[in-house]
C-alpha cells in the first residue's frame, strides 16, 4: 500500500500527498521550503554523523567523486559508501542528488550542488563555487533512487517533522539494511508517537527477520510483528527472505504469509465494493443529467456526452485562468468551475433545445439523428479550437493521494466523486420535488395538455428543464475532468453507459437512476477481478438486455397515467 | 475486320504515345503529390494530427532545398476520421483520384490492415511510422516504426537484468497488445520465468476506471518477488492508468511500469510527478542530445509556433522515412513506385538519435533501441540503450507458425512471407 500514509490497522487518518499543481510556476516556492527543511535536516544528520566519527579528508574526496560517472552501478555504490562514511557531506550530497541538483565537470570529475537559486557549492567543501564551466547532471534511475530511499530513511530517523520520521520508517522497512539497526533502536527509545513507533519497530523487526546473524528466536518474534502490521509490504517482506534462511524462521514466515493473506482476501471484498461504489458515482454523475432530458421529457440526447465533454473543457479554462491571474486560488479553482461548467453546458443545452429539438417533438428516431448531428459538430468544435490532445487539468492538491482505512485503499479523488455525486443527486431530488419550477416540470411531464392549460408555458419549461439536464452534465464534466482525459472524445464513452442506466433504472425515475447506477457499478466491479474488464462489460450488458425483456419499463417503472 | 481493328488500334496507340510524347514536358514541371492519411477526428486525432503536421514541414523544407527531381512536392491530405473502412477508401482516393506518389500514414495496427489490400491492388506505396506487433511484410509497405524485437524484447531484458522475476502484462484489448502479449510470453517461458509469474490481462478502448486493475497489479507485486508491470495499454486509457497508478502510490522503485506506447505526448495530459522512474521503451525520445535531434526540435517548434511543442518516436519514424523516400526517388530518377521500391532498399539515413537507420530487404528499418525513465518534467531520460542499431524481426522466432517465415523483397526472392521449411513463398509472390 501507499508508503507514505500507511498507518495502523483500524485507524481513520491519512496525510494526502501534497502534489503541486504547477511545477513551473511552484518551483521557487517548493525550493525555499525544501532548503529550510534540508538545512535543518543536515545540521541533524551531521550532528549525528559526528558523534559516529569523522572521516578523513581525502577519503570524503574519493566518495564525492564517485558520483562522477555515467555508470548507474557505480552511483549506487557512491550512495551506499557516502551513507555509511560517517561524512557529515553525506546528507546535503544525497538529498541534491534525489532532487536532481547534483552536478559533475567530466573534466576533472569535481562534483557540484546546484542550490535552488542556481548559484553552485563544491559538494566536498560546501564552499561557492563560481565559473564551474561545463556540467552534468548526475543521473538517477529506480536503483539509484531506492539506494537513495534506503539512505536517506537511515539519516532521517530523527528528523524533526513526524511526516518525514514515517517516511524513513517506510523506507527501512523496504530496505532492511542491516547498518540502520542502531540509528533505528535510538529512534525507537526517543519516538513519542506512539504511531510511528509501531512503524518503526516493525522497520526493526524487518531487519532482524533479514539480518541472517540474528538468533532464529528473535526472527521468528519478528515474524509476529510483521504479521500484526499484515499489509502488502508485509507480505512482500514475508516472501522474500533468501534462500539461505533457516526452516524454522521460513515456516514460521510462510505461516504468517499464509495468515496475512486470508485476512487481506477479506478485505479485498470490501475493497471491491468500494471500487463499485465509486464507478457507480461516476455512472450516476454522467448519467443524472440524461434521467432529466431522456428520462424526465423523452428527448433521446446523442449529444449527452458532449455537455461532460463541454463542462470539463471549461475546468480547464477555468484553470487557465486561475493560472494566469490567481494562483492562489488554484485549490479552489474546481469550485469556482462547478458554476461555470452548469452555466455553459445549461446555456448550449437551452440553445439545442430552442433551435433543433422543440421542432422535433414526438419524433424519436429525428431527434436521435440531430443529436448526433449536434454531438459531432460539438466535438469537432472542441477539437478545432483546443486541438485534437489532452488538455491537462490539474487535481488539487486534497484530491490527490490515497487514505487507508485498515487495509482499505481510499483514494481522494474518488472519494470527493462519490460525496460530490450524492449531493448533485440530492440537490436535484429537492429542486424537482420542492420548487415550483421542479412542479412545473413534472407537470408537463406527466401531462402536457392539462398542464398547458392550467397556465404553464410549457415550451419555456421544455427548454428549462432540458437545460437543467446538460448544465448537471457540465457539472459531471468538472468531475470527470479528475479522472479521466480531457479530449473532444470524453463525451462517447459515458453515453452508452449513461443510456444503459437511465433504461435499466426505469424511465423518469431519479431514484430509479439511482439505485441502476449503482448496481451496475457495484455488479460491474464484482465481476471485473474474476470475468477481465472486457467480459465483465459483456456479462453486465446480457443481463441489462434479458432484464429489459423482462421488465420493458426498467427497475422503477412510472405507474399510472403518467405511463402514457 | 480484323485487320480494320488492328489498324484502329494502331491508330489509337499511335495518338496515345504522341500524347504522352507532348505531355512529357508539361509534366516534369508538375508537382510530385504525397498523401497523408493521418486521422485528424475522432478517437486517434489525439496522436495522428503531430504526425499530418511534421509530414507538412518536412514537405516544406524539402521544397525551399527545391523539391525532389527538380519537381515540388505537394501534400495531399485527407482524414481517415478513426474509422479503419475510411483508411481503405481514403487510401483508394489518394492512389487513384489524387495520384499521389507515396503515402504517409496510419497509426494503429488495424487502420494499417485495412489500407494494405489497396495499396498492394493499386501499387502504390505506404510508409508506416508506428511501432507494431510485426508478423506482416507488404511489398508495398515501408515500416519505419519498431518491430517486436527492436522495442518489447530489448525491453523485457532490461528488466529481466534488473532483477525482475514476475510480470503484468497489460494491454488494450485489439491485435497489437494480444500479438505482442502472445511473443512476450513465449519469450519470458524461454527465459525461464514460471507461468504463474506472468499475469496478462486486457480492457477494452479507452478504459477509464482503472481501481480494481491496479489494485490487482499492487496484490500480484505483493509477494516479496520482484515485479514489472509491461503495459500495452494504447491511446487514451492510458492517463486515467497513470492517474490511478499515482493515486494508489504505486512507485517506480516498487513496481515498474515499462511502457510502449507513452511518449512525450501522451505525457503532455498529465501530472507526472508521481511518475517518475516508470519506464518507456522506444527508439527515440525527444530528450536525446545529438546535434541531430536539436536542430530537428528547433524546425518543429519555429514550425508550430510552440516553445513548448514535444516531439516523439512516430515523428522520428516519419522523418527518417520521408528521407528515405526521397534518396531512393533520386537513385531511381522516377517516383514509380516499382522502381522506388526497388530503389528503397539498402538505402541508409541518419536518424535523430546520432546513429544511422538502413531500409532493409525486409521494408523495415534498423533502430537502436533505448529505454528511457518518465521524469518530472514530462521528458523521457535515456537510462539504456542498446549499443548499436538492431534489425527487425518482423516475424518473430518465438511464435510457432511465424519462425520459419522470412521476408525478402529483393529479386529473384521478392516475398513478404518466404516458408525457409517449405522453400515457398506462403503469399502470392509479386
Amino acid at each position: 500500500m501507499n508508503a507514505s500514509t500507511r498507518y495502523g490497522p483500524g485507524i481513520i487518518s491519512g496525510r494526502l500527498r501534497p502534489r503541486p499543481y504547477h511545477s513551473a510556476l511552484r518551483g521557487e516556492r517548493i525550493g525555499y521550503v525544501g532548503a529550510l527543511s534540508s538545512c535543518l535536516f543536515a545540521a541533524l544528520v551531521s550532528f549525528f554523523l559526528i558523534l559516529a566519527g569523522p572521516a578523513r579528508a581525502q577519503d570524503n574526496a574519493a566518495l564525492v567523486q564517485r558520483f562522477a560517472t555515467e555508470s548507474f552501478n557505480d552511483i549506487v555504490g557512491a550512495v551506499n559508501g557516502l551513507a555509511t562514511s560517517g561524512s557529515p557531506r553525506a546528507a546535503p550530497v544525497i538529498e541534491a542528488l534525489r532532487d536532481g541538483r547534483l552536478v559533475y565537470r567530466a573534466s576533472d570529475r569535481a562534483v557540484f550542488i546546484r542550490r535552488p537559486d542556481n548559484s553552485f557549492v563544491n559538494a566536498l567543501t560546501g564552499d561557492p563555487a563560481a565559473d564551474i564551466g561545463t556540467t552534468r547532471p548526475v543521473r538517477l534511475n529506480n536503483n539509484v533512487r531506492r539506494a537513495i530511499d534506503a539512505a536517506v530513511g537511515a539519516l532521517s530517523l530523527l528528523h524533526p517533522d513526524p511526516a518525514r520520521r514515517i517516511s524513513a520508517a517506510e523506507a527501512v522497512f523496504k530496505s532492511r539494511d542491516g547498518t540502520a539497526l542502531a540509528a533505528l533502536e535510538a529512534a525507537i527509545g526517543q519516538e513519542r508517537d506512539a504511531r510511528i513507533k509501531t512503524l518503526m519497530e516493525e522497520a526493526r523487526a524487518a531487519v532482524v527477520v533479514a539480518n541472517p546473524q540474528a538468533s532464529e528466536a528473535d526472527r521468528i518474534a519478528a515474524i509476529g510483528i510483521i504479521q500484526r502490521r499484515g499489509d502488502q509490504d508485509a507480505l512482500a517482506m514475508l516472501g522474500s527472505l533468501p534462500a539461505t534462511t533457516p526452516p524454522l524462521v521460513r515456516e514460521a514466515a510462510e505461516s504468517a504469509a499464509v495468515g496475512i493473506r486470508r485476512t487481506l482476501a477479506v478485505w479485498e471484498a470490501g475493497q471491491n465494493v468500494w471500487h463499485g461504489i465509486s464507478l457507480g458515482s461516476v455512472l450516476l454523475l454522467a448519467a443524472i443529467g440524461l434521467a432529466i432530458t431522456f428520462g424526465v421529457m423523452g428527448v433521446i440526447n446523442m449529444a449527452h456526452g458532449e455537455m461532460v465533454m463541454i463542462g470539463a473543457y471549461t475546468t480547464f479554462v477555468v484553470q487557465q485562468v486561475i493560472r494566469t491571474f490567481a494562483p492562489g486560488l488554484m485549490d479552489a479553482s474546481l469550485f469556482i468551475a462547478l458554476p461555470m461548467a452548469f452555466l455553459v453546458a445549461g446555456a448550449i443545452g437551452v440553445a439545442i433545445e430552442r433551435l433543433i429539438i422543440r421542432h422535433l417533438y414526438g419524433r424519436a428516431l429525428e431527434t436521435l439523428l440531430a443529436t448526433w448531428g449536434v454531438s459531432l459538430v460539438l466535438q469537432q468544435a472542441v477539437r478545432s479550437w483546443f486541438g485534437p490532445t489532452n488538455r491537462e487539468v490539474t487535481t488539487p492538491s486534497w484530491m490527490s493521494g490515497s487514505i487507508e482505512i485498515g487495509h482499505l485503499a481510499i483514494t481522494a479523488n474518488r472519494l470527493a466523486i462519490i460525496v460530490f455525486a450524492a449531493i448533485v443527486f440530492a440537490a436535484l431530488l429537492v429542486f424537482l420535488k420542492r420548487t415550483p419550477f421542479g412542479l412545473q416540470t413534472r407537470a408537463v411531464t406527466q401531462n402536457r395538455r392539462m398542464a398547458g392549460a392550467m397556465g404553464i408555458r410549457t415550451n419555456w419549461v421544455d427548454a428549462f428543464t432540458f437545460g437543467l439536464g446538460s448544465g448537471i452534465a457540465g457539472l459531471a464534466g468538472v468531475a470527470l475532468s479528475q479522472i479521466d482525459n480531457v479530449s473532444p472524445n470524453l463525451g462517447q464513452a459515458y453515453i452508452i453507459d449513461s443510456f444503459m442506466v437511465v433504461v435499466f433504472g426505469g424511465v423518469g425515475n431519479l431514484w430509479g437512476t439511482l439505485v441502476a447506477a449503482m448496481t451496475l457499478g457495484i455488479a460491474n466491479k464484482l465481476l471485473e477481478p474474476y470475468a477481465g474488464a472486457v467480459l465483465g462489460k459483456i456479462l453486465l450488458l446480457v443481463f441489462i438486455i434479458l432484464f429489459i425483456q423482462k421488465r420493458p419499463r426498467g427497475l422503477f417503472a412510472l405507474k399510472g397515467r403518467a405511463v402514457e | 475486320m480484323l485487320n480494320l481493328k488492328s489498324k484502329v488500334l494502331g491508330l489509337v496507340a499511335g495518338a496515345a504515345m504522341a500524347a504522352g510524347v507532348l505531355a512529357a514536358p508539361a509534366k516534369a514541371q508538375e508537382p510530385i503529390k504525397i498523401g497523408i492519411l493521418h486521422s485528424l477526428s475522432g478517437t486517434m486525432a489525439i496522436s495522428e494530427t503531430t504526425l499530418k503536421d511534421v509530414m507538412l514541414m518536412l514537405i516544406e523544407e524539402q521544397n525551399k532545398r527545391g523539391g525532389v527531381l527538380g519537381r515540388k512536392l505537394e501534400p495531399v491530405v485527407v482524414d481517415p476520421a478513426s474509422n479503419w473502412p475510411l483508411f481503405a477508401e481514403k487510401a483508394r482516393e489518394l492512389i487513384t483520384q489524387a495520384k499521389v506518389a507515396v503515402t504517409f500514414g496510419c497509426w494503429t495496427s488495424v487502420s494499417r490492415k485495412s489500407v494494405l489490400p489497396v495499396f498492394e491492388e493499386l501499387n502504390s506505396i505506404l510508409f508506416y511510422p508506428v511501432q507494431y506487433e510485426g508478423e506482416e511484410s507488404s511489398p508495398n509497405i515501408f515500416y519505419t516504426g519498431a518491430a517486436p524485437n527492436q522495442q518489447a524484447i530489448p525491453a523485457i531484458d532490461y528488466l529481466l537484468a534488473e532483477g525482475v522475476k514476475r510480470f503484468v502484462l497489460e494491454g488494450t484489448d485489439y491485435v497489437y497488445p494480444r500479438t505482442t502479449n502472445r511473443i512476450l510470453e513465449a519469450y519470458l517461458l524461454s527465459k525461464g520465468i514460471k507461468a504463474e509469474d506472468i499475469s496478462t490481462n486486457y480492457t477494452p478502448f479507452g478504459h477509464s476506471d482503472w481501481q480494481t486493475r491496479v489494485a490487482a497489479i499492487k496484490r500480484f507485486g505483493s509477494t516479496g518477488v520482484k515485479t514489472a508491470v509491461v503495459s500495452t495499454v494504447n491511446g487514451d486509457a492510458n492517463v486515467p492508468f497513470y492517474k490511478e497508478l499515482g493515486n494508489q502510490g504505486v512507485k517506480a522503485t516498487d513496481i515498474p511500469v515499462v511502457a510502449f506506447s507513452v511518449g512525450e505526448e501522451e505525457l503532455a495530459g498529465i501530472d507526472t510527478k508521481p511518475l517518475v522512474g516508470h519506464l518507456a521503451a522506444w527508439n527515440y525520445f525527444q530528450s536525446v542530445d545529438t546535434p541531430a535531434n536539436r536542430d530537428f526540435i528547433a524546425r518543429w517548434r519555429a514550425f508550430k509556433k510552440n516553445e513548448r511543442a514535444v516531439t516523439n518516436d512516430p515523428m522520428e519514424a516519419h522523418v527518417i522515412g520521408f528521407a528515405m523516400w526521397v534518396k531512393a526517388v533520386e537513385a531511381a530518377g522516377t517516383t514509380d513506385a516499382t522502381a522506388v521500391r526497388r530503389a528503397m532498399i539498402g538505402i541508409a539515413v541518419p536518424n535523430l538519435t546520432g546513429g544511422i537507420s538502413t531500409m532493409m530487404p525486409n521494408h523495415h528499418i534498423t533502430k537502436p533501441v533505448l529505454i528511457g525513465e518518465i521524469q518530472e518534467n514530462g521528458q523521457i531520460q535515456t537510462v539504456w540503450q542498446t549499443p548499436g542499431t538492431v534489425v527487425a524481426q518482423e516475424w518473430s522466432p518465438h511464435l510457432e507458425g511465424s519462425r520459419d517465415l522470412i521476408a525478402d523483397h529483393r529479386p529473384p526472392m521478392n516475398c513478404g512471407n518466404f516458408n525457409v521449411r517449405t522453400g515457398r513463398c506462403g503469399g502470392a509472390p509479386r
